[in-house]
Parts: structure tokens; C-alpha cells; sequence
């Protein structure tokens, strides 16, 4: 599964470019003090932790456990 | 609950002043993941340029100092030359290294400068506002080449790793990039053959990374990292343009 | 011993452990005394691919916490002028040698002072001073030598021996000082922080205005201690004198020699020589010049003391010029011609 840092997050969604199960995305009800909406998983379970969002994240934003 | 992946620890945790989706990020934190890797961050010292990078400082756990603009190269080579032990790399971008620091970047390299250099081509320069820089593409279009790039006036792009390949002292000349998380899997190899170079006496490393400016090339990130594959890539290719298996001059050991 | 000579000795035993220089006439016997012997007493000698690489090189040397130095003559010296800013702005001690020619331009490769302006005022851009030498035998160019590197590092600040052609080729017999060097710890340096404390971070750059004014008034404090402390010059005949003669570095010789012959033609004449420029002997200057009625600035430019004269008298003196340029050297006949004339007035 994917920790998401709310306040470190920019929403650029390159995260959910590279997910190759298609369940990062961005979410689009709160924006964090920067103004971004930040990227989440839609399907904890469906997560395979191979920390490819993490990987292409240019903010050091996304932990990765399994 | 295991972790698979998180922050290295020569990644201070800060947030950084890039601009969203700006791949400055990625390369810093494989440049750290390599420190943590090598044990390292102790006997480090960092030298960052002017430009989108000037304020690195503040993002590596490991000494650092800011030279001025294009002397990286000559900073850290006076940091080395004081402390051989030290390992010490540098963190430039287009502009910086190969347009006014040009000289101090060709004479490391000659000197086989035992030093590791990361260099950022996003072929535009960032910090300014969007201007023409020494890798600027034909046909781009910049603050400063509002028409595109015309190379009948404006001149054509400077190949970094071709041209240091041709330099004896250049132990490993490489051109990667982080469009894509197998890309980037390839740049922190790259990154760490440059430190573990150092580590063993053989002479100048280059890493140049291809990386993106979403903001000043009005892209989306997603745009950006498709111009980096379809426009940045055919013009420079990725590969290794240099890579010396034993450092030929005195003092090398391996 | 040559003066160049001398001074690259003297460096070598106040402790330098990297120079990095660039050819150029006439400082050039620096690099090739260093060439020959750094290397065999520990220390680093390099030929940079230029006076900017040079310069950043003791940048990089400095911040990694050891003594640092290079050489230059006028035109190299304005070269260096972007990484004296930066190792000012960065805090970082190092000594930066100036043997002075003909300028502007290119100019001529025979003694000047036409750079004082440049070494007191603006040897590069921004808020800052750098500590400004003026020996005038080659054995105050050794003494200062220590003096500077011990004081660039006592107050993290870059220092400058403002020599010139004549002092740097000139051979003198000299006595090495038995001292040893004052080799301090530097906590803030860039040597690897061995995971025993938090990183360091040497550098320049303040983006918001209070950070970078807060910085530049810092760095003006220790200014004003500098100023107090380390001001110092030599004051010959001055106790009576009507006519103080003003002059720094081999002129000042030329013009002692002046004040001497002028003594025994009754005249009473004296002379004040600041050994250092920045910061500028102003006490000293007014003690000297006690009993004056004229003062005469001698200097081999068009005249680039003379108004450090006049402010720090705040003109109550009336100041004559003599200056020579372009690489000659005024005569003492010229001097004592124009304290001779200026006795009669």
C-alpha cells in the first residue's frame, strides 16, 4: 500500500501515469495548504507495492509498504 | 508491515521549491538513494550551481556549498584537491555547465578532476524564466528564441557527453533519463558507477539526465515527459558515450 | 630573495595548503616557486585553465576548511573579482595576491598602484571589504604574509597582498620568522560532516531581503571590529612635520628617501605609510599629520589614496597629488621637488 504526504504532494499525477494498475489518482475534494490536490489510491487491495508511483514521484512524496 | 520504499536519508526532509511535476526532484533523490547505498553521506560534499538547483543546498543531508554561476567544476575541484578522501560531486544545470561554465567543465574533465558531476539538460533555462540555453533544441521555442531556435543565427546545441568522450581524463561519460520509472531505474545505475568511480581514483564521471521544465514549456508533466521521449531523446540519445574500465592515469586503483 | 619568492616561502610556512594560479606577468615566480616546492612539503599546486577557475578553487579549498591561496597581477585580479565576491559573501578566509601593473586593459607588465580603488572599494560587487595589504620591502612582504592568513582567518574573510611589479621582482635579504602558524579550527567548514553533526552549508545566496540585509550588517559588525583592531602603519619624521608626504607600498620607499633629503635641506618634512589599505589607517593618518600644514599623496596611478586622505583628514589639511602611471616609478628628485615647492607656497 501507498502513504501519501497530503502537505508534501504537488498533484502533478505522474504517480497515477505510471501505476500499472491503474488505481493512483488524483483526488478532487481537498486541496492542501500549497493548493494541490494530491494523489491517492483508489484500492488499497489492489495494490501490488511495486513503488512505481513512488519511484517517478518528484517530491519524495509517496511511502511505499507492503 | 514492511517498508518497500521510502525517503533516503541524504534527502533532507523538506519540501522543495520545484515547480509541480519538475524532474529536478527524482534526480536528487537518486543521487541521495546512492549516498545512503554507498555509506557515504558522512564524506560527502555537494557543490550546487546557479540556476533551479542553486538551492539543493538545503536538500542534501551532506555538506554542501553553492559556487558560482558555472564553477562547480572548479569548486569542487578545490574541495577534492584539499580532501582526496572526500567524496565530492556537483549538481549543474544546461545553462550552467555547458554554456558559462563550459571552460571549468572541459578542463575537470581533462585534468581526470577524481570528481562526479550530475549534470540536468531540461534544454531550457529554468531559474530565469524560460530563455535560451546551450542545449536548446532546433526549432524550440524559448523566451529568447521566440521563433524557434535558428541555428543559422542562433547557433546549435552543445552535446556535452559526446564531447567529453573525446577527453582522456573522462572516465565515464553517460546520457540518461528519467522519463519513465525503467529510465530511472537506469539513471541511479548510471549515478552510482559515477560515486563508485570516484570512490576508486578513476578520473572525471559525467551523468547528464534529461529532465523536463513543465513550467517554462508550458506543458503538463505528462506533456513534459512526452517531449522528453518524442523531442529531448532522438536529439540526444541515451548511452554510454564513455566508460573507462581502469582509470589509465597515476594513483588509480582497482 | 625575490619577492615573489619570498612571498609563495612565506605562504608555504603560514600554513597554505593549496595554491591555484594562472600565468601572468609579473607575479609568475608565485607559481613556479609553488610548482617546485608545495607538493614536496604537503600541499597542492595547480595551474587552473583560468584566473576564474583559480579563484573558485580556493573557494572550494577554502570552504573545505584549509588555507588557500592564488596570484594574479591587475588584469587577472579583475578576473577574480566574481569569486572574491562570493568567498566575501560566503564567509570563506583566503589570501588573494596582487602583483600590481599598468593598466587599464591589458596595459604593461611594469609596477603600478592604479588598483587601489579596485582592492579597497570594489574588488567585486556587492556589500563587502576584504582586508588589504601593502608591504614595501620584501621582507614586510613576508610578514604580512602570516598577518594575512592569520587574520582572513580569525575573521572568515578573504585578504589581499596589494603588491606590484617593482616589490615582487626586487631581491632583498630576508630573516624567515620563527613562528608558527595560527592553524584554527573551522567548525562551519565543508569537510564531511562524518554523521556527527548536521550538514554545512557554505554559501552566498539569500532570497528574502531581511535574510540577505541581516547577513550583509553581520558581516558589517565585524567590519567595524577590523576596523578598530587591525589598522596599522608606519609613521617616519612625523612628529614635527610640516609637510607630510602620504604614499603606500615602493612608493612609500621613494618617498622616504624624499623626506629624507628634504630634512637635511631644513625642510621639516615627514612621512605617513599605511601598511594596510582596508581598513585605512585613519588615527594613525590624523596623529601623523598633528603639527601639518601641507600633505603630498605620492602613488604610481593617477591618484587613488588621495581622497581616503582627504576624507580621513575631513579636510582640514590642504592635500597635494604626485602620482607617475603607466608603469613609471616616480623619482625622489620629482618628490623632493614638490615638497620643495609646496614648502615655499
Amino acid at each position: 500500500m501507498i502513504i501519501v504526504n497530503f502537505e508534501r504532494c504537488k498533484g502533478c499525477g505522474l504517480c497515477a501515469e505510471v501505476c500499472p494498475k491503474g488505481i493512483v489518482s488524483l483526488q478532487t475534494e481537498k486541496r492542501n495548504e500549497k493548493g494541490y490536490y494530491t494523489a491517492m489510491c483508489t484500492d488499497d487491495s489492489k495494490c501490488i507495492s511495486c513503488a512505481m508511483c513512488a519511484m517517478i514521484c518528484p517530491d519524495c512524496a509517496i511511502r511505499v509498504e507492503r | 508491515m514492511s517498508v518497500v520504499f521510502e525517503r533516503p536519508h541524504a534527502l533532507c526532509d523538506t519540501p522543495t521549491h520545484y515547480c509541480p511535476g519538475c524532474t529536478h526532484g527524482i534526480i536528487h533523490r537518486l543521487v541521495a538513494e546512492v549516498i545512503d547505498e554507498m555509506e557515504i553521506e558522512g564524506e560527502t560534499v555537494g557543490v550546487c550551481p546557479v540556476g533551479c538547483a542553486v538551492m539543493a543546498y538545503d536538500y542534501f543531508n551532506c555538506d554542501m556549498i553553492e559556487a558560482p554561476h558555472g564553477r562547480a567544476p572548479a569548486v569542487a575541484t578545490g574541495v577534492k584537491r584539499a580532501n582526496p578522501n572526500l567524496m565530492v560531486f556537483t549538481y549543474q544545470g544546461d545553462g550552467d555547465l555547458a554554456a558559462i561554465g563550459t571552460c571549468e567543465t572541459l578542463h575537470a574533465a581533462a585534468r581526470g578532476e577524481n570528481i562526479t558531476i550530475i549534470f540536468v539538460n531540461n534544454t531550457i533555462y529554468g531559474m530565469t524564466g524560460g530563455q535560451m540555453a546551450p542545449t536548446t533544441i532546433p526549432g524550440q521555442v524559448t523566451q529568447t528564441t521566440p521563433y524557434g531556435r535558428d541555428p543559422k543565427t542562433q547557433g546549435f546545441p552543445l552535446k556535452m557527453c559526446e564531447i567529453l568522450a573525446q577527453m582522456d581524463g573522462t572516465a565515464l561519460a553517460q546520457r540518461v533519463s528519467v522519463d519513465s520509472v525503467a529510465h530511472i531505474r537506469e539513471a541511479k545505475k548510471a549515478i552510482r558507477k559515477a560515486f563508485d568511480n570516484q570512490k576508486h581514483k578513476r578520473g572525471f564521471s559525467i551523468v547528464e539526465v534529461l529532465s523536463t521544465c513543465p513550467t517554462n514549456w508550458g506543458m503538463t508533466p505528462q506533456e513534459s515527459l512526452e517531449r522528453l521521449r518524442t523531442e529531448m531523446i532522438p536529439y540526444f540519445p541515451l548511452g554510454v558515450y564513455k566508460d573507462l574500465p581502469v582509470w589509465n592515469g597515476d594513483g588509480g586503483e582497482d | 630573495m625575490k619577492g615573489n619568492e619570498a612571498l609563495a616561502e612565506a605562504a608555504l610556512r603560514a600554513g597554505c595548503k593549496c595554491f591555484f594560479g594562472y600565468p601572468i606577468t609579473p607575479q609568475t615566480e608565485i607559481s613556479a616557486y609553488l610548482a617546485k616546492n608545495m607538493a614536496k612539503r604537503g600541499g597542492t599546486f595547480l595551474q587552473a585553465e583560468s584566473e576564474i577557475a583559480a579563484v573558485n578553487m580556493v573557494l572550494g579549498a577554502s570552504a573545505s576548511g584549509v588555507r588557500a591561496m592564488t596570484s594574479s597581477s591587475s588584469p587577472g585580479i579583475s578576473l577574480k573579482s566574481e569569486g572574491i565576491s562570493y568567498l566575501a559573501g560566503s564567509d570563506l578566509p583566503c589570501v588573494i595576491v596582487n602583483v600590481q601593473r599598468g593598466g587599464p586593459g591589458l596595459g604593461g607588465i611594469q609596477p603600478s598602484q592604479a588598483d587601489y580603488l579596485q582592492a579597497t572599494k570594489a574588488s567585486g560587487h556587492g556589500d563587502f571589504h576584504i582586508l588589504v595589504y601593502a608591504p614595501a620591502s620584501v621582507q614586510e612582504t613576508i610578514d604580512m604574509t602570516f598577518t594575512a592568513f592569520d587574520t582572513a582567518d580569525r575573521y572568515r574573510i578573504p585578504a589581499m597582498i596589494l603588491s606590484d611589479g617593482l616589490l615582487g621582482q626586487m631581491m632583498e635579504p630576508v630573516v624567515f620568522p620563527d613562528i608558527k602558524a595560527q592553524i584554527t579550527e573551522k567548525p562551519w567548514s565543508c569537510c564531511g560532516h562524518k554523521n556527527e553533526r548536521k550538514h554545512n552549508i557554505i554559501n552566498s545566496l539569500y532570497l528574502c531581503p531581511d535574510e540577505l540585509e541581516k547577513s550583509v550588517r553581520d558581516r558589517f559588525e565585524k567590519y567595524r571590529e577590523i576596523e578598530k583592531t587591525c589598522t596599522d602603519a608606519e609613521l617616519y619624521l612625523c612628529d614635527d612635520a610640516q609637510i607630510v608626504v602620504t604614499a603606500f607600498g615602493a612608493t612609500a620607499r621613494i618617498a622616504k628617501s624624499a623626506v629624507d633629503i628634504a630634512r637635511s635641506k631644513g625642510i621639516k618634512a615627514g612621512l605617513f605609510r599605511p601598511k594596510t589599505l582596508y581598513p585605512f589607517p585613519k588615527k594613525e593618518l590624523n596623529n601623523a599629520c598633528a603639527k601639518a600644514q601641507r600633505v603630498l599623496c605620492v602613488e604610481m596611478s593617477m591618484g587613488q589614496m588621495v581622497d581616503d586622505i582627504k576624507l580621513a583628514l575631513e579636510c582640514r589639511i590642504s592635500v597635494d597629488f604626485l602620482g607617475r602611471t603607466g608603469g613609471n616609478i616616480p623619482s625622489v628628485k620629482e618628490v623632493v621637488d614638490k615638497i620643495t615647492f609646496i614648502g615655499k607656497e
